[in-house]
């Protein structure tokens, strides 16, 4: 099946005057056209670079050191910056956190969702007005006739990152990054915006890169969920696989962690520890000395992410020995 | 354990210091300066106030390089004498004595009043921005020439020892509400955090909390500040002495023997004016270029 | 564990339905030890209109925010309640309210007997401030940067003059960054060299230094990622086992409550909606607002179930809804609900103020 977006080994680097930081060290992972993947990790694993790095709005002095991005087959990591601002938009959008500083406070939000729709798409004016009603309404604003000429400030949280995924989709792009989209909102609006955002992408054909720190998001929202760890991707699968089974201890500790609305526990499981910073990954398995199953190969050879069940881990725990012992087993 | 200024060289300003060629040779050339400046009796070669050692016959002489001049007198004479060199080190001595003290009496006096303005709230920051605002509409200038005048009819008498007081006071006065401004609005955003509560809520007293909790995180941008004021205060003493309110003619200053040597810069004898011109800008300059360097040092965005 | 309120209905009553009964209050029980927190209709007003000559010039009527309005509960000693509701519900001002930081325009605040604004107003603010303490949400801004870790968690020592020898604080110190977990030798670090967890802790350790009987917690994990988030509330659980703490919780995340409280408080744009002890209010939740909290967030388990639709946003609280604060989103609201606040009412063990629960209509 023909992928809509490819990330093979990427590498984001932070050259410092210590020295250069290697923030995201061989990312890989795809995303199918109009599927959902989660990307999950807690903070300092790389899941806002990540997004960043495939937008194209990687700050400097971070750079994209190597690996590849490609959207549709065509590499995106290596163009000019006016080339990138042509697909930037048209073929994908963006959704970040905070809705008040996503919107720009001058201008009306017809003003911007007709800006981005008359960069991007070949339409008369009143036509791109008319998409922008029509697409004020398939967010679920109310009056959207009335309400495409008010200031971003006339609007609530909620509302606002409704307006938000709008412009995201206004151009109709066959990709949509979201940063954290919920984090900023109350408990009760969040359940509204994901539910909006599941839908209206399925019903556009838009897939999505959905990057949060929240399990309980990811599970309702996305067909697919990658794991971060300290710069690499540490487990990837189907959701449900993941999240009930999941083969890397990291993300094993991490779903047990959680505290659960339906069940009490006297205490709650934690990882001991905490993740390493950029400058003080170990060497190996980025999380040997959290976890406890490592072996000695752990310590010293890094696992690449390999099947396991379901799911594929970076774990040398699921290695597959193709020793004479195991062929004899299975005979 | 390392010494502190090791740790300082090894840190992150220290770093930016030495990489930055501007700041090292700003910070030299205002370390000569001062340095010579408050050893100015053993490193000036004549002592130009001592009366006694002025010799008639050696004025208005051109500097050394001349064929007229003569290598004692290495930048030349004014019109009673007096080595120019020797008069530039003085000078530079008053100068950065008035300057230093003024800045750091407006500091203190700006950081104290922002500091209750911004912690109090309510009518005591209410007046002292109003305050602010009425000593803002005032040139500076005037304001000295103000003080200056009162003065001089309060205390007809005390005329030297007055005249550096009331120079001080009144660069004093027009300085300080930069630094009560700048430190109000860090207080205001500082007594919202959370460290700031905790201290209210562990009984702390509010002057305390000020002094030990707020302070040490608003002076920072006042550094900035202060040290380019440093430059300005120097240049406003120079305009006021040039303007005769200023150090009076007995131990003159930059800007005095900027305005003596005025009169006798069309009758060809430049030096006496131009010297001690280029020493204040020189001055001024290697001080602001300091805190251009310490401003953007101090910016954690630039890091 | 809520048995209290059953034995003595009259402590239950709010103000008004007090007023209909008749003013009597019944002495409680002898055997019966008298809770540590004692929340009586505690409101708190914020004055926010424009600047005077804004409003003379502009005709701009005055605007009151009632961040708090009315709130009663009562915290048994090594109990921990947990207050929980959405942005602008007041639960931040409840906690800043019982710490001393606002002084309350209504209602009153009995700790272990006495009446704690009174205190905090006269010369025993003291001793009182050396029993109540706080922890706070940011644990970026909750500590000094410019002090040391050793002087940030000595402070309340030194301030109340509890230890003055510089070795025996040192000590004292040592063995509070012990108790969170963290190694003495941290004291000459400074905060900025610490991860967000580990400035909790230190926060912690401060909280403790005078041996506090209540501590009130603002939301102290929420900033934190989830597995450090896990160690952080398994410390404040040892603590106050070991220590007989007392724990007024603020969070809006509503499985770290399960797992922390003994109690449950629901707040809505300043009131207590509802009021039960842990295992009641998530299984059986009875207010709408609580329902509609419980079923809007996203779970891990269970995830095709069907929801029930959410409507609207919160109100916003300089004009908040006649009547019931909750009624232009509510399902069950009828004609009262506009027109009249409901009390918070006692009803089987559980507090609800809702006139559908009351009547019976859910």
């Amino acid at each position: 099946m023909d992928k809509l977006l490819e990330v093979k080994d990427l590498v984001v680097e932070f050259p410092t005057r210590r020295g250069v930081l290697r923030a995201l060290d061989g990312v890989s992972f795809d995303i199918a056209p109009g599927e959902i993947l989660g990307v999950v990790g807690e903070s300092g694993a790389g899941k806002s670079l990540t997004g960043a790095a495939i937008i194209g709005l990687l700050e400097p002095p971070g750079r994209i050191a190597g690996g590849e991005i490609r959207l549709q087959g065509q590499r995106i990591d290596n163009l000019l910056s006016a080339q990138m601002r042509r697909i930037r938009g048209r073929r994908i959008g963006a959704i970040f956190q905070d809705p008040l500083t996503s919107l720009n406070p001058l201008y009306t939000i017809g003003r911007q969702l007709t800006e981005t729709i008359l960069t991007h798409l070949d339409v008369t004016p009143a036509e791109a007005r008319q998409r922008a009603i029509q697409l004020l309404k398939d967010t679920g604003i109310p009056a959207a006739e009335e309400r495409i000429d008010h200031y971003p400030h006339q609007f609530s949280g909620g509302m606002r990152q409704r307006v938000v995924i709008a412009l995201a989709l206004a151009a109709e792009p066959q990709l949509v990054v979201a940063d954290e989209p919920t984090t900023a909102l109350d408990v009760s609006i969040q359940a509204q915006i994901i539910t909006l955002l599941k839908r209206i992408c399925r019903e556009r054909g838009a897939a999505v890169m959905l990057v949060t720190h929240d399990m309980g998001v990811i599970a309702e929202t996305c067909d697919r969920v990658a794991v971060m760890y300290a710069g690499r991707v540490a487990e990837i699968g189907p959701v449900h696989e993941v999240i009930h089974h999941p083969a890397h201890p990291y993300t094993a500790g991490l779903m047990r962690c959680i505290p659960d609305m339906d069940m009490e526990r006297e205490r709650l499981h934690q990882i001991d520890g905490a993740m390493p910073r950029l400058n003080e990954i170990p060497r190996g398995c980025a999380f040997h000395p959290r976890c406890d199953k490592a072996m000695l190969r752990c310590h010293e050879q890094r696992p690449n992410l390999m099947p396991a069940g379901a799911t594929r881990a970076a774990c040398w725990l699921h290695e597959v020995p193709a020793t004479p012992a195991a062929v004899e087993v299975a005979q | 354990m390392k010494s502190w200024w090791m740790r300082w060289w090894d840190s992150d300003i220290g770093y930016s210091f030495r990489t930055s060629p501007t700041a090292v040779l700003a910070a030299l050339i205002a370390l000569l300066c001062g340095l010579s400046a408050l050893f100015a009796p053993w490193v000036a070669p004549h002592n130009p106030f001592d009366l006694a050692s002025l010799d008639l016959g050696s004025a208005r002489l051109p500097p050394a390089w001349y064929p007229e001049g003569a290598w004692t007198y290495p930048l030349g004479t004014d019109d009673q004498g007096r080595d120019i060199l020797s008069a530039l080190i003085y000078g530079a001595r008053i100068s950065l004595f008035v300057g230093l003290t003024s800045v750091a009496l407006s500091v203190l006096l700006g950081v104290t009043l922002g500091l209750v303005a911004g912690y109090l709230g309510g009518w005591v920051d209410a007046l002292l921005m109003r305050l602010c605002d009425v000593m803002l509409s005032f040139p500076a200038i005037l304001i000295a020439l103000l003080i200056a005048g009162v003065g001089r009819a309060l205390f007809p008498n005390a005329h030297e020892t007055l005249a550096f007081g009331v120079l001080i006071l009144s660069i004093t006065l027009t300085g300080w509400v930069q630094y009560a401004r700048t430190v109000r609005g860090s207080t205001l955003v500082e007594r919202q955090k959370e460290y700031v509560q905790a201290a209210r809520v562990i009984g702390v007293a509010p002057l305390r909390i000020m002094r030990r909790h707020v302070l040490p995180n608003v002076l920072g941008p006042v550094l900035v500040l202060a040290t380019i004021q440093v430059a300005t205060a120097i240049i406003t003493e120079a305009t006021l002495s040039f303007l005769g309110v200023g150090a009076p003619p007995t131990s003159p200053s930059l800007g005095t023997l900027i305005r003596i040597g005025n009169d006798y810069l069309f009758s060809g004898e430049w030096w006496i004016t131009i010297f001690p011109g280029v020493m204040l800008v020189l001055i001024a300059l290697s001080v602001n270029l300091l805190g251009d360097w310490l401003r953007d040092a101090l910016n954690p965005r630039l890091r | 564990m809520n048995t209290r309120v059953m034995d003595d209905p009259a402590k239950a009553m709010t103000p008004g339905l007090e007023a209909s009964v008749g003013s009597e209050v019944c002495s409680p029980r002898p055997a019966l030890p008298q809770p540590l927190v004692v929340v009586e209709d505690l409101a708190r007003t914020f004055d926010v209109s424009a600047p005077w000559l804004n409003r003379v010039l502009e005709r701009k009527p005055r605007q009151l925010l009632h961040a708090v309005d009315g709130v009663s509960f009562e915290i048994a000693r090594g109990q921990t309640l947990a207050l929980v509701g959405e942005s602008g519900c007041g639960k931040s001002t409840v906690a800043r309210l019982l710490v001393g930081l606002y002084a309350p325009t209504r209602g009153r605040f009995l700790f272990d007997g006495q009446d704690a604004h009174a205190a905090y107003a006269s010369a025993q603010r003291r001793q009182l401030r050396r029993r109540i303490q706080m922890i706070f949400q940011d644990p970026y801004a909750s500590l000094n940067p410019r002090w040391r870790v050793e002087d940030i968690v000595a402070e309340p020592l030194r301030e109340h003059g509890l230890l003055n020898d510089a070795a025996a604080l040192r000590e004292r110190v040592g063995e509070l960054l012990r108790s969170v977990g963290l190694s003495p030798h941290d004291m000459v670090k400074y905060p900025h060299q610490f991860s967000g967890g580990q400035r909790q802790r230190i926060s912690i350790a401060r909280a403790l230094a005078t041996r506090p009987d209540f501590l009130v917690c603002d939301e102290p994990t929420s900033a934190l990622d989830v597995s450090v988030q896990a160690q952080v509330l398994n410390i404040m659980k040892d603590l106050q086992r070991q220590q007989g703490l007392t724990y007024l919780f603020i969070s809006h995340n509503l499985a770290v409550v399960r797992h922390v409280s003994d109690q449950v408080g629901v707040m809505y744009l300043g009131r207590l909606v509802e009021l039960a002890d842990k295992r009641t209010l998530f299984t059986q939740p009875r207010h709408p607002y609580t329902r509609m909290l419980l079923d809007a967030i996203p779970k891990l388990h269970d995830t095709s179930r069907a929801r029930t639709p959410v409507q609207g946003e919160v109100p916003n609280p300089l004009n908040p809804p006649s009547g019931c604060a909750f009624h232009p989103r509510c399902p069950h609201a009828n004609a009262r609900c506009k027109a009249e606040r409901p009390v918070l009412q006692s009803m089987g063990g559980v507090r609800v103020a809702c006139h559908a629960v009351q009547e019976g209509r859910i």
